[in-house]
């Protein structure tokens, strides 16, 4: 009996402790659940930072569920007026300069835009990740002076960006703070690092973050988020490839 | 020459080791002199100045690292090194998109670019890359937006001449840069690597689209008459390294020589290391071959040189005379060596071994064409292996005379 009782502590303290835990597909579905909207307009500025100089981009951003989004530059002046569309897997750009409506496609995905740390395929990507990865939890640790979940995310289908991810997930505001981005061999691809956050319409959103390349040399590049209206009223118009060289 | 046995084999086996020998030193030349050549023309140059932060990121082609300044680098390089022509060129990578009548994407494909002095009437950059030749339809481009791809990639992408094609790329800054232009001629310069999907616009045209004022990603030099000479670029490059030693800026320009470039000094030293392993191989294989010729020659004329040392012969004139005799049979066997291998390798150096199939996927420089190259050496090279095994090979063989003793040999001829 005495050897009984102790074992039986044990196994209710373990269960009551995996009870407070939540499973990582969980984390996963409500960290989704605050980052992507049913349709947003944005204001904000891409700072980057070069080897000679630094350069800051800024765009209005129009975003509809997770298969339409129509981005247009507002500086600098060479790049005020391009324009670029995203339909389901397509992506267009419109350059004012040739009058050119030109898909991205091929080797050009894997491109910089703007000549920051994000590709076209990052601005490609599915945003809800749990239709990507499955998710698990590997531990708990504290950025930004926030309490996070760390996850491990593994790739559920082929063709993504990268094969696992690592994100720290704020346990009460399920916002990424931290993440981490690899290649299938495990090599450090890409990382971002949130600086601050702040909470509008209900929702906890990062308004200065760092996205850096870990395989290029620099500073990587900072996004400023301005503005930010969720469930905008978007007329339908703005997704069509019409629109580009209105 | 009367007796056929003694002179035939040997000097068939002189002339065809010869021959090989002339064979391989002038295919072994025309290759190197090819991978010389194409990645002189299309990249190193004879030598070739970048900034110190471009060069060390080289592969990627990191044209936000490019030089700024390229005006005044030129003019004080022109005064510096006379020896040299100069010449600024900007490779970049992008996609060419071909527009429907609508302006949207009909066709596209990624693009490797190469921008140069095309329009300037003293650039020599047009002779150079033999762009006369490698033109396969249209014309050279001779106004500002005009610009020549490759053949292949044209009709891949099924352009006709005079279309448009609009260039997607980045500026030096890292923006995304499109610009229009007028496809005017097709080329096939005969290098795979050059020809799947290359494109060759005016600098300044380029400077403009990708924000390059005065700016340039290399500028090569090249020997006034053309010819790269090692020695002389490796000073050339040490003597100009050493101005600029005393700085830390990773602007700074930097030059290096042909051989610094593309792994080609390891390249190069394997070529010449295979020119000399198969000269001594030929002239090893030779000489056991003339050796056994030798000594079978010994046992055939084993009577002749028996009388000749029991009359009195001393055996050192009769081991010289033999000497002197492989001397004439090295020497006819050379000389008719070298004559059919420098035959086989005219032929070679006008009609060329086509290789491309081979190289549908090669990212090295070089044409898909092998040519022998016949210099001046390779009227002589033969010569070594072609005397040096005809002497080994009776030197050895010829021991035997020593051993022979003049009691036994009044029995052997009364026999």
């Amino acid at each position: 009996m005495k050897r009984i009782i102790p074992g039986v502590i044990l196994i209710l303290t373990v269960s009551l402790l995996s009870a407070q835990i939540p499973s990582g597909d969980d984390i996963l579905r409500r960290l989704d659940a605050n980052t992507v909207s049913d349709s947003r307009i944005s204001v904000g500025k891409m700072i980057i930072h070069g080897r000679r100089s630094s350069r800051t981009v800024e765009a209005k951003s129009w975003v509809r569920g997770t298969e339409q989004s129509f981005t247009e530059y507002l500086a600098p002046a060479r790049e005020r007026g391009t324009k670029m569309l995203k339909l389901d897997d397509q992506l267009w750009t419109y350059s004012p300069s040739t009058d050119r409506t030109i898909l991205i496609a091929g080797h050009m995905l894997r491109q910089s835009v703007m000549g920051s740390d994000l590709s076209y395929e990052d601005f490609m990507e599915e945003p809800l990740l749990h239709r990507l990865y499955s998710a698990k939890v590997v531990g708990e640790d504290t950025v930004l002076d926030r309490s996070c979940w760390v996850l491990d995310l593994k790739a559920v289908k082929d063709d993504v960006s990268y094969a696992s991810r690592k994100i720290w997930v704020d346990k009460e505001r399920d916002l990424a703070l931290k993440e981490e981005r690899f290649a299938k061999g495990g090599k450090l691809l890409k990382t971002t690092e949130v600086k601050s956050v702040k909470r509008i319409q209900n929702r906890w959103v990062a308004d200065l973050v760092i996205f850096k390349d870990a395989l290029k040399q620099g500073r990587g590049t900072e996004f400023t988020l301005d503005s930010i209206d969720f469930e905008a009223n978007i007329p339908e118009t703005i997704f069509t490839k019409a629109s580009l060289r209105k | 020459m009367r007796d056929r046995s003694r002179s035939l084999l040997p000097i068939l086996v002189t002339t065809i080791g010869v021959m090989l020998t002339v064979f391989m030193f002038c295919y072994i030349n025309g290759a190197e002199t090819d991978i010389i050549e194409g990645n002189a023309k299309f990249s190193t140059g004879h030598v070739k100045i970048m900034s110190r932060a471009y060069a060390e990121e080289e592969d990627q082609v990191p044209n936000d690292l490019a030089y700024i300044g390229i005006e005044e680098l030129m003019g004080q390089l022109k005064a510096d090194y006379p020896q040299y022509v100069w010449t600024p060129r900007i490779r970049f990578g992008g996609l060419l998109d071909i527009p429907d009548e609508r302006g949207e994407t009909r066709s596209q494909g990624p693009v490797m670019g190469m921008a140069v002095d095309l329009l300037n009437d003293s650039s020599f950059e047009s002779d150079l890359l033999n762009l006369d030749d490698a033109l396969i339809r249209g014309r050279i481009p001779a106004n500002p937006g005009e610009i020549l791809i490759s053949d292949e990639f044209a009709r891949q992408l099924g352009l006709a001449l005079g279309e448009t094609a609009t260039l997607v790329g980045s500026t030096m800054y890292g923006s995304m840069t499109t610009a229009n232009f007028s496809v005017v001629g097709t080329i096939r310069f005969g290098v795979p690597a050059m020809d799947r999907g290359a494109m060759i616009a005016d600098i300044s045209d380029i400077q403009t689209v990708m924000d390059m004022p005065d700016t340039a990603g290399e500028i090569l030099g090249f020997a006034r008459d053309f010819i790269y000479r090692r020695e002389e670029t490796a000073e050339s490059a040490t003597i100009f390294n050493a101005r600029y030693s005393g700085t830390d800026d990773e602007f700074a320009p930097i030059m290096v020589s042909l051989h610094e470039q593309n792994e080609l000094e390891q390249m190069l030293e394997l070529y010449g290391s295979i020119t000399g392993v198969a000269l001594v191989i030929f002239v090893i294989v030779m000489s056991i071959v003339l050796w056994n010729a030798g000594l079978m020659g010994s046992l055939r004329r084993y009577g002749e040189i028996g009388l000749r040392l029991a009359i009195g012969e001393p055996k050192g004139h009769l081991y010289r005379t033999l000497i002197a005799e492989s001397l004439m049979v090295g020497c006819v066997g050379s000389v008719l060596g070298t004559a059919l291998g420098l035959g086989f390798s005219y032929y070679l150096q006008a009609k060329g071994i086509n290789i491309t199939t081979m190289m549908q996927n090669a990212s090295m420089i070089m044409s898909g064409i092998i040519r022998a190259r016949v210099t001046p050496a390779s009227y002589v090279i033969g010569f070594i292996p072609g005397l040096a095994a005809a002497v080994l090979g009776t030197s050895i063989s010829g021991i035997g005379i020593f051993r022979r003793r003049t009691a036994q040999l009044i029995k052997e001829l009364e026999t």
